[in-house]
């Protein structure tokens, strides 16, 4: 695997419907589920899957994506066997900035020609799951596939915005759709897709020479009648986290003892970056229940049903309930929080009562005071 | 001594000494060197004294290293989590080692620097700061060397006053109105001052290096500092000075000091403030998920760290990564170390249960009116009937 397979977690034009949460940061850097960011998921999954040079593709507001990743330490890409790469956009032209992932492969292809692997897996950062490549890897072999695109069979509506796919009894991938077409299939793509890397320079190069600019919506697309791109169905949790809505319902799904177990530890830890942050303090008056709480926390009010990141305080007669608040926010004195999402360093000052809905969460813009 | 042009050279480089077996500390240290305790919900006893060295901008520590170094080793690596993988210097563990004539284990404190003179004179340090990994406190000793050179002193010694009762179990030090110090004695049976050596003593390495070679050569010499080294200043009259410590500072030797200071930590003023961002106490993080309140958890003043899955009640007390407490348990008073299970309505009272072990449904352990630790050694199966019996459970 370590030889085989490098990863590529594609950055470019995610749909990102986060609002607020992504003003100042890319999708990949939101934090989710207590201390961790969104890429952490994919990034733990590769590297607990023996991949070790992983790039990542960067194309906008990645300042807190370098801050996070760093040197990859935290994954263990950091010696001289492994590598982690983050690639920003290499382009003169402001304007060639917004052209399709294609084109941005095609900048690195020297990345892509350096490495010895033969296979490449391609993910996105906003499919929070903890999932095992090796056996994609297999079955990909197994069939003899050009293309195997890892989904997700759905057993109710979900949240979040995926493509639609349409299989065959063999795994067979015979239509793809974007997220709004009319398509009736209850299995989504979780975009995430493992082909040779010959295949893929291919790909990009005939592709983009041939006016296309996009990897999956031209240039998978229009090809799955010639090439054999076969569906492989993810059997564990999966949060399509890319609106607020999905963000809400899939950090508070995380409240399910079941959910935390399985998409934490199973089939491997997830990393992130690490903070020495103390152990949380509960002191003498402090309520909790049904809760996930980082450490470095200061909890003196009441909390329940809720997601308090590291560093978060909870004052004297505070509640917070069903809501979520992030790095070192605040929550004063007598203050009330309801179905809220609060995103790092917020303040809420004493006596206030903030209150969303269970549909559409308050959601509160870095560093504000209320 | 060679000339090395590409090293910076170093003002002051510190010895830890870490090869203390922590005797008292029973069975926490059957397995385990006592700086590698476990201590306050995330850290270990040696983290306290190599992020003072952090802070404090100390670059090159030497770790001595003599008993059960195994787990020690493991868990200081590099010295990456301290800030201590640098280029020149860092962190090096210096174990006991054969030389060609011989080779000894480290026979004393000033025996164990005495066999690593050849290290120290690699940087060639002016000073030397020899600390120990078996003290919490948080303690700037770049002050302390300040103090030392506006002294113009031979060695300082760090001090802080202790209870009267306690006094005989240190080192004991009088001074004068400049803090010099005029007499010195090493645990004396009654003590007639309540100044105690706190064991960081700052040497100037030129006065340091001639008293460990004439100390190992004379014969019946304990090799330690507080019994040998330091009276022999006295009488040489060198300059001793002390610098006095005001802080939070505990000796965690025994059972009921470990339990204490780690109660220390949950007093709504904790004397030792764990969450100080300019002083953070860096360690090896867990890297595990955050801790999972559930539905029927309560609890009361607590140190809870991540990884940990609470469906019981726990009232004051601490609990480190990864333990899981099932419905109905009931911890009192604890100290919990990493993922150990308690299984569900089992009741734990002033108990310290060492990591991995497993606490059976229904199992009561200590009672909630006793006075004494009740202690688990480390991944013990406690189930119902075997409750107290000899060799599973350690009473204190």
């Amino acid at each position: 695997m370590r030889h085989k397979v490098m990863g590529v977690i594609n950055l470019i034009h995610e749909t990102d419907e986060l609002e607020r949460l992504t003003a100042g940061r890319a999708l990949a850097t939101v934090p989710f589920g207590a201390r961790f960011r969104l890429i952490d998921f994919a990034l733990s999954s590769m590297v607990n899957s023996g991949i070790s040079h992983v790039a990542v593709f960067a194309h906008t507001k990645y300042r807190s994506l370098m801050d996070h990743v760093g040197s990859g330490q935290s994954w263990d890409l950091n010696n001289r066997q492994s590598g982690l790469f983050v690639l920003p956009p290499a382009t003169d032209d402001i304007q060639e900035l917004s052209r399709g992932d294609l084109y941005h492969f095609y900048q690195h292809r020297d990345y892509f020609h350096r490495c010895k692997h033969e296979y490449v897996v391609i993910t996105r950062s906003h499919m929070v799951c903890n999932i095992n490549f090796d056996q994609i890897i297999h079955s990909h072999i197994e069939r003899e596939a050009d293309i195997t695109v890892v989904c997700k069979q759905h057993d109710k509506p979900f949240k979040g915005k995926a493509r639609k796919i349409r299989m065959e009894e063999d795994g067979r991938v015979t239509a793809i759709q974007d997220h709004y077409g009319r398509m009736n299939s209850d299995i989504s793509s979780m975009e995430m897709y493992v082909m040779r890397k010959e295949l893929l320079m291919e790909l990009v190069e005939t592709s983009l020479a041939g006016g296309q600019d996009h990897l999956v919506r031209h240039a998978i697309l229009s090809r799955l009648d010639k090439l054999k791109v076969y569906g492989y169905l993810h059997e564990g949790y999966l949060g399509i986290v890319n609106t607020i809505e999905a963000y809400y319902e899939h950090s508070m799904e995380l409240l399910k003892p079941e959910v935390w177990k399985k998409l934490f530890y199973q089939p491997g830890p997830i990393f992130t970056k690490i903070k020495d942050e103390p152990p949380t303090r509960y002191l003498e008056g402090s309520k909790i229940s049904h809760s996930l709480v980082a450490n470095g926390c200061r909890i003196e009010g009441t909390v329940e049903n809720s997601i308090l990141f590291r560093g978060v305080h909870v004052e004297k007669g505070a509640v917070v309930k069903n809501s979520i608040v992030m790095q070192n926010g605040t929550i004063c004195a007598n203050s009330a929080l309801q179905y809220s999402i609060l995103d790092k360093d917020v303040v809420i000052e004493s006596e206030r009562h903030i209150r969303g809905v269970e549909r559409s969460p308050f959601v509160v813009g870095k560093r504000k005071v209320i | 001594m060679k000339e090395m042009l590409w090293m910076n050279l170093k003002e002051m480089i510190a010895m830890l000494l870490a090869g203390g077996e922590g005797k008292r500390l029973g069975v926490l240290t059957r397995d385990l060197a006592k700086p590698a305790v476990y201590f306050g919900g995330k850290y270990r006893i040696i983290d306290f004294t190599l992020s003072n060295c952090a802070h404090s901008g100390i670059d090159t520590v030497g770790v001595l290293t003599q008993y059960q170094p195994l787990e020690l080793n493991r868990y200081l690596g590099i010295g990456s989590p301290w800030g201590l993988d640098r280029r020149d210097g860092g962190m090096t563990i210096l174990p006991p080692y054969v030389k060609k004539k011989g080779g000894d284990w480290y026979k004393g404190t000033a025996n164990a620097i005495y066999q690593n003179m050849g290290y120290i004179e690699r940087y060639n340090p002016e000073y030397v700061l020899i600390i120990s990994g078996d003290h919490i406190y948080k303690m700037n000793y770049e002050l302390m060397l300040e103090h030392h050179k506006k002294c113009g002193a031979d060695v300082t010694i760090a001090g802080i006053e202790v209870d009267w009762e306690e006094a005989s179990r240190f080192g004991v030090m009088h001074i004068d109105d400049e803090e010099r110090i005029t007499a010195f004695e090493e645990k004396p049976k009654s003590p007639t001052s309540n100044l105690a050596s706190m064991g960081v003593y700052i040497f100037t390495w030129s006065v340091l290096q001639k008293y460990l070679i004439y100390d190992e050569a004379t014969k019946g010499s304990d090799h330690d500092f507080g019994k040998n080294i330091i009276p022999m200043m006295m009488r040489d009259n060198k300059r001793l000075h002390t610098y006095l410590f005001k802080d939070y500072w505990k000796d965690v030797g025994t059972i009921e000091s470990l339990w204490e200071a780690n109660m220390d930590l949950l007093k709504e003023q904790a004397p030792l403030e764990l969450a100080d961002p300019a002083w953070r106490i860096y360690s090896v993080n867990p890297n595990q998920p955050a801790q999972y309140i559930g539905d029927s958890a309560q609890i009361r003043s607590a140190l809870i760290t991540e990884g940990c899955m609470i469906e019981g009640t726990i009232e004051h007390s601490i609990l480190f990564n990864g333990v899981h407490v099932s419905k109905d348990s009931y911890i009192k008073d604890s100290v919990i170390m990493p993922n150990v299970r308690i299984g569900e309505g089992s009741k734990i009272y002033r108990a310290i249960i060492g990591e991995g072990a497993v606490v059976q449904d229904g199992v009561v352990i200590g009672s909630p009116l006793g006075d004494d630790i009740t202690v688990v050694a480390v991944d013990q199966y406690i189930s119902n009937e075997y409750v107290l019996q000899e060799g599973v459970v350690h009473e204190a």
